[in-house]
């Protein structure tokens, strides 16, 4: 199943040779047999595309550069901000605000000078895609949505690339490598993506910071194996990390014989749009959002601040309320319906939540139940901080 | 006939934080009939209204996808496992907007 990644093989048979500075750098490789010389030549010889320079990215990064990949392309178009530093440890604190790309290919320079690495800094698109992947002999997924996921595994498949693949949530990780000869895609292992907005509750994402750093190795592992053509790499399984279980599992992953992009009949013959086909409103038409009546937060300050009684309604999780809070009313969007009765229909209430998206949905869950004197808080918690009250901690 | 049922994270809050509950159970579609009559609010998740798995759900049994073995009427026995397995698509994800209970993050 194993296959050598051959594009290396030119530059190897091109005569490259280690340096002393980088025979001293990669020594404790040169010294296992498993890679030795002829497999540091390959890591110099190989060229990797990591999409997404964020939680997976970075421990990819750090350990691909490390160990000697001749070009590393990155590509993000994202920003460094606070949230970020928790875990995409490529970034230090001075980084925030800067470019993504840029700043993991200076942290990536610093670490290896030896190798070439190349910024990319733009949203990897359907019609990028086939440019960008075209001179690299391995993709990285790295990224953090459906619609990209898609995209990155069918331009790997149309281009014949292996896609070392991985993603996380919350202490969960899944691990494997798609688009190798004979082996599964993306798409065999799951035809479609959930559709967005599936079930108007929601706890907010997360994620433990290690587990991407974990997940991320993993994947580092991977490619480093197919490019030395060593081991029995995750072709054909789906590797199952549960942290808090701490347990590793797999299940079998088979080629989809009647899948649309890598089956026998396969009907997609070129780059589609991922939005579109993820359910994802685009950025140039967003749908309206829920037609609710709004408060904005200096509207509700003046109220309260003039004794209007107005009931204050939370619905996000308990979790989120212990970072800070209106001293409102708990009741998370996901128990409203069953909780109602705690609520007085004759009182004057306003909802909110952390951006207000799970408030407005609340509002239009509690209208429809007959409660007219609602409002929804416009922005939420964090435009409480931003317009009212500078010390309410953003999150 | 005990079969154990693997809950996945983010199902996980739905079923009381477990991670793994027992049945008994000679077939896949007994295993999660009997689930989603404990746990009802996992139903909408695993299932469409029309009472299909949904496609973003995998399950397998002792590590075999059931799709290529006789979908939900599986035979299971005593001591299988069966695994839920959602798509996730996080890498690298921010404390935003959750759309669905899957965590995957499409958009700010």
């Amino acid at each position: 199943m194993a296959t050598p990644i051959h594009t290396s093989t030119a530059a190897l048979k091109a005569g490259k040779k280690l340096s002393n500075e980088e025979i001293l750098r990669y020594s404790r490789h040169l010294i296992m047999p498993e890679v030795g010389m002829e497999g540091q030549l390959k890591l110099k010889a190989a060229k990797v595309l990591l999409i997404g320079t964020g939680g997976l990215g970075a421990p990819l990064g750090l350990y691909l550069a490390a160990a000697g990949i001749g070009k590393l392309g990155l590509v993000d178009f994202d920003v460094v901000d606070f949230t970020n530093l928790q875990r995409q440890v490529t970034f230090g604190t001075s980084d925030v605000g800067k470019a993504k790309s840029e700043a993991a290919r200076a942290r990536l320079s610093n670490l290896n000078p030896d190798i070439e690495i190349e910024a990319f800094e733009t949203k990897l698109t359907s019609e990028n895609a086939p440019e960008l992947f075209k001179d690299f002999d391995i993709i990285v997924d790295g990224t953090d949505n459906f619609p990209t996921r898609y995209l990155v595994n069918d331009a790997c498949i149309l281009l014949g690339k292996p896609n070392v693949y991985g993603s996380i949530f919350r202490f969960e990780g899944q691990i494997t490598v798609f688009g190798m000869p004979d082996g599964p895609c993306y798409r065999c292992l799951y035809p479609e993506p959930p559709p967005p907005g599936l079930v108007p509750s929601c706890a907010e994402g997360g994620v433990l910071g290690v587990l991407p750093g974990i997940v991320g190795s993993i994947q580092a592992m991977e490619t480093i194996k197919l490019i030395l053509d060593r081991g029995r790499n995750l072709t054909g399984r789906l590797l199952l990390f549960d942290a808090l279980e701490m347990a590793f599992s797999e299940v079998k992953l088979r080629k989809n014989p009647n899948c649309p992009l890598c089956g026998e009949n396969r009907t997609i013959h070129k780059l589609i749009d991922y939005n579109e086909f993820c359910g994802v409103r685009g950025e140039e038409a967003p749908a309206p959002d829920l037609k609710v009546p709004e408060i904005t937060p200096r509207q509700l300050k003046v109220r309260l601040e003039r004794g209007d009684r107005l009931f204050i309604l939370d619905v996000r999780e308990p979790h989120e309320y212990q970072i800070c809070n209106l001293r409102g009313h708990l009741i998370p969007l996901g128990e409203l319906p069953r909780r109602v009765h705690e609520l007085d229909s004759s009182q004057e209430i306003v909802a909110h939540c952390r951006s207000g998206k799970r408030s407005a949905e609340a509002v239009e869950f509690l209208r429809k139940a007959g409660f007219r004197k609602i409002h929804n808080l416009k922005g939420g918690i964090l435009a409480w901080s931003d317009e009212v009250d500078s010390s309410m901690p953003k999150y | 006939m005990s079969v154990k049922v693997m809950i996945p994270t983010p199902l996980r809050p739905h079923a009381d934080g477990k991670a793994a509950v027992e049945f008994q159970a000679k077939s896949v579609a007994e295993a999660l009939d009997q689930l989603t009559a404990q746990y009802a609010d996992l139903k909408k998740h695993l299932f469409t209204e029309e009472g299909s798995l949904r496609s973003f759900v995998n399950v397998y049994v002792n590590g075999e996808d059931i799709r290529y073995l006789a979908q939900e009427n599986t035979p299971t026995k005593d001591g299988d496992t069966i695994k839920i397995i959602p798509s996730i698509a996080g890498g690298s994800v921010t404390p935003t907007t959750t759309e669905n209970p899957f965590g995957a993050v499409l958009q700010n």
